[in-house]
């Protein structure tokens, strides 16, 4: 004889039963899952940065502090260009004096403690430039690890701070593995490189892409097939900064060796 | 100047937005809430477990870790930018974010040990309020104290026999649930550092187990330390009081009191050390073993720079030394006094080589940076997070604990 006490709970487990395979249909809804991945948006913003292109001018840094307001004397920036001497010893010296505001003045190295190491024309190996910007990843750890949303991704991808809602944490600067975040010396809220996105998004270059006399740096749209930045990705043999950290990089970089850091 | 500039030394290659942007009050953070954390265990020790021997340190660890509590709290706010926004970490918590659990966890923890503390000290508080009710002419002061203790009754006023039993059961209800609350504060912190993925040194799925482990070992020496502080003190008194009024307890029944208490305690101490200390020593040797990309910069970190901060305090002093005191036979109260001080220094020096140590290098693994502690103030920030800012933080649980045990006296017979 089945009782009532019985009954409600056989039917409350026979109803939780079924809403596991229920739930599970929608979960791996095909359409959907199709959807997401097009996700119909049309512009997700890239950059291309051609180290063979790149001279160490420091221009670029230079109109980055100018355009966006970060003052010229503060030793933070938020492009900055690093120089690399590969030696004959196997050794590789980098250095970025003032993030290469005024260029590499001199030939020899910065190490630190305000010393420097000369280095003999005759020791060098090989030595580039590498310039260095925030890579608008698509699986941004900064975001991520923003406790007030203080920081967050545009339907474009480029990641933004809300300098009104930042409470200076500075948990994001120490979530990004590629050093391109600080604290404004004057807002004191976290501050990054947004592509100039008050540039972009008006049809206009990035200011360190205007400002490169050498056609180092590039903006593109990965979503549109026809755009040339895009074309060389897809094409050509590009990298990506510490890949390993899974945080899906979008600066891509042409001519890129084991010794960039 | 940009901040961190004051302090960070740069050495070869490093990114020029890098510097040491968590300085010694994020030091002060996990040490502060792990002696938190650790005197509420030990609490707990006694309510849930029935570990009889710590009845006495058993309330005193309950008003501390509760004195401890706001602490926990005060290095954060020193060390952000705009700290007049850090009530939006609870207005907009963003939860992918593991800071973003802080209020939550926080008040929740809050609130239980604010409970328990009720249900311990119901009695004490009806009684006092009953006993000044009598006065008929009260003074201002004990006007006051008559307000805030009717108050802190919250209008339950009966301390019968079978009320009085059921707040012991919630008592031990409620430090049953703090345990693994105490355990997720702390455990939540070593989670903020080894989630941090771009940090080398921080990732580590065992850093909660470490920190809840080293927050247990600290708020259990710093319990036992302040215990025997106030113990002495109890003795000073009792020889005044003594020619008055012969039932108090003689200085000689304290001490012995005293001893058994301590060398009780010391033995949960050198157990969560001992698990400490092995999980430390396995996430290094781990990291040798396997020897990813960052090992080279680690290695140079941990065996060269940081060596005398590792190896000679943190674990020379701070363990080893430790545990021979404790595991000497006949242990005084002087040595425990010796021993704990050091268990406290080794624990701080872990929470400094963990959060200066990981940021000791760069992420771009060719540079290093070096901290220089701001002692004497030139500006605010310096002073924040400098000396005499820790220090602030390091004084403000005494004082606040001082002030409690106004309101709750710990060493008064409640049950």
């Amino acid at each position: 004889m089945i009782s009532r006490r019985n009954f409600c709970r056989n039917s409350l487990l026979l109803a939780g039963g079924l809403a596991i395979p229920l739930a599970a249909l929608e979960l791996f809804d095909p359409g959907r899952l199709e959807a997401e991945k097009i996700d119909g948006k049309k512009v997700r913003w890239v950059f291309l940065v051609d180290t063979q292109k790149c001279v160490g001018c420091g221009l670029c840094v230079k109109e980055c502090k100018i355009e966006n307001e970060i003052p010229y004397d503060a030793n933070v920036t938020r492009t900055w260009v690093e120089r690399y001497i590969v030696t004959k010893d196997g050794k590789t010296h980098i250095d970025s004096p003032k993030g290469a505001r005024d260029g590499f003045e001199s030939s020899s190295v910065d190490i630190g403690h305000g010393k420097f190491e000369e280095i003999r024309a005759g020791e060098i190996d090989k030595a580039f430039f590498v310039p260095k910007l925030c890579n608008q990843c698509d699986n941004p750890p900064c975001v991520q690890v923003c406790p007030v949303g203080a920081t967050y991704q545009t339907e474009d991808g480029v990641v933004l701070v809300d300098r009104k809602w930042c409470i200076g944490c500075g948990y994001c600067i120490m979530g990004c593995p590629y050093g391109v975040r600080f604290f404004h010396p004057v807002h004191h809220v976290a501050e990054k490189c947004n592509f100039c996105y008050h540039r972009i998004t008006k049809g206009m270059q990035t200011g360190c892409i205007d400002a490169c006399a050498f056609g180092a740096r590039r903006i593109g749209n990965i979503r549109d097939p026809e755009d040339p930045v895009t074309r060389i990705i897809m094409t050509e043999r590009v990298n990506v900064l510490k890949e390993e950290y899974g945080t899906k990089p979008q600066v891509f970089y042409l001519g890129f060796t084991k010794e960039v850091r | 100047m940009v901040h961190g500039e004051a302090w960070t030394l740069k050495e070869f290659f490093v990114y020029p937005n890098e510097y040491i942007y968590w300085t010694i009050q994020i030091v002060m953070y996990p040490f502060m809430t792990g002696l938190v954390a650790g005197a509420f265990v030990l609490s707990s020790l006694y309510h849930v477990f029935g570990v009889k021997q710590l009845k006495e340190i058993a309330r005193f660890s309950l008003v501390f870790s509760f004195a401890l509590l706001p602490v926990a709290m005060l290095p954060l706010m020193l060390h952000l930018q705009q700290p007049q926004r850090g009530i939006e970490v609870m207005l907009t918590p963003h939860f992918t974010s593991a800071i973003a659990a802080f209020g939550i966890v926080f008040t929740t923890y809050g609130m239980i040990v604010a409970s328990e503390l009720w249900f311990v000290y119901r009695r004490h508080f009806v009684e006092s309020a009953l006993a000044l009710r009598a006065i008929a002419q009260r003074s201002p002061g004990q006007q006051l104290a008559h307000l805030l203790f009717s108050a802190l009754t919250l209008g339950a006023m009966d301390i019968g026999e079978d009320a009085l039993e059921a707040d012991e059961r919630a008592v031990k209800k409620l430090a049953g649930a703090g345990i693994p609350v105490a355990c997720f504060l702390h455990g939540y912190a070593g989670f903020i550092f080894g989630s941090v993925k771009a940090n080398a040194l921080w990732m580590t799925p065992l850093m909660p187990v470490i920190f809840i482990c080293s927050a247990v070992v600290s708020g259990i020496a710093l319990c036992i330390l302040t215990y025997i502080v106030t113990m002495e003190i109890r003795k000073l008194l009792a020889r005044w009081r003594k020619q008055n009024y012969p039932e108090l307890p003689s200085p000689d029944e304290l001490k012995s009191a005293e001893t058994q208490v301590v060398a009780m305690t010391a033995r949960y101490l050198l157990m969560f050390m001992g698990a400490a200390i092995t999980l430390e020593l396995l996430d290094l040797v781990f990291r040798g073993y396997t020897a990813v990309k960052s090992w080279d910069i680690l290695r140079n970190v941990i065996y060269e720079r940081d060596f005398v901060n590792i190896f000679v305090i943190q674990y020379g002093l701070g363990n080893l030394l430790p545990f021979i005191i404790f595991l000497m036979p006949r242990l005084t109260i002087r040595r425990a006094v010796a021993g704990t001080m050091l268990v406290l220094l080794g624990v701080f020096m872990m929470r400094w080589n963990v959060v200066i140590g990981g940021q000791a290098f760069s992420s771009s693994f060719s540079g290093f940076m070096h901290y220089t502690l701001p002692i004497w103030p030139h500006s605010m920030e310096t002073f924040k997070e400098g000396f005499f800012g820790a220090a602030m933080v390091g004084l403000v649980p005494f004082f606040l604990f001082w002030v409690l045990n106004k309101v709750m006296p710990v060493f008064k017979e409640t049950h």
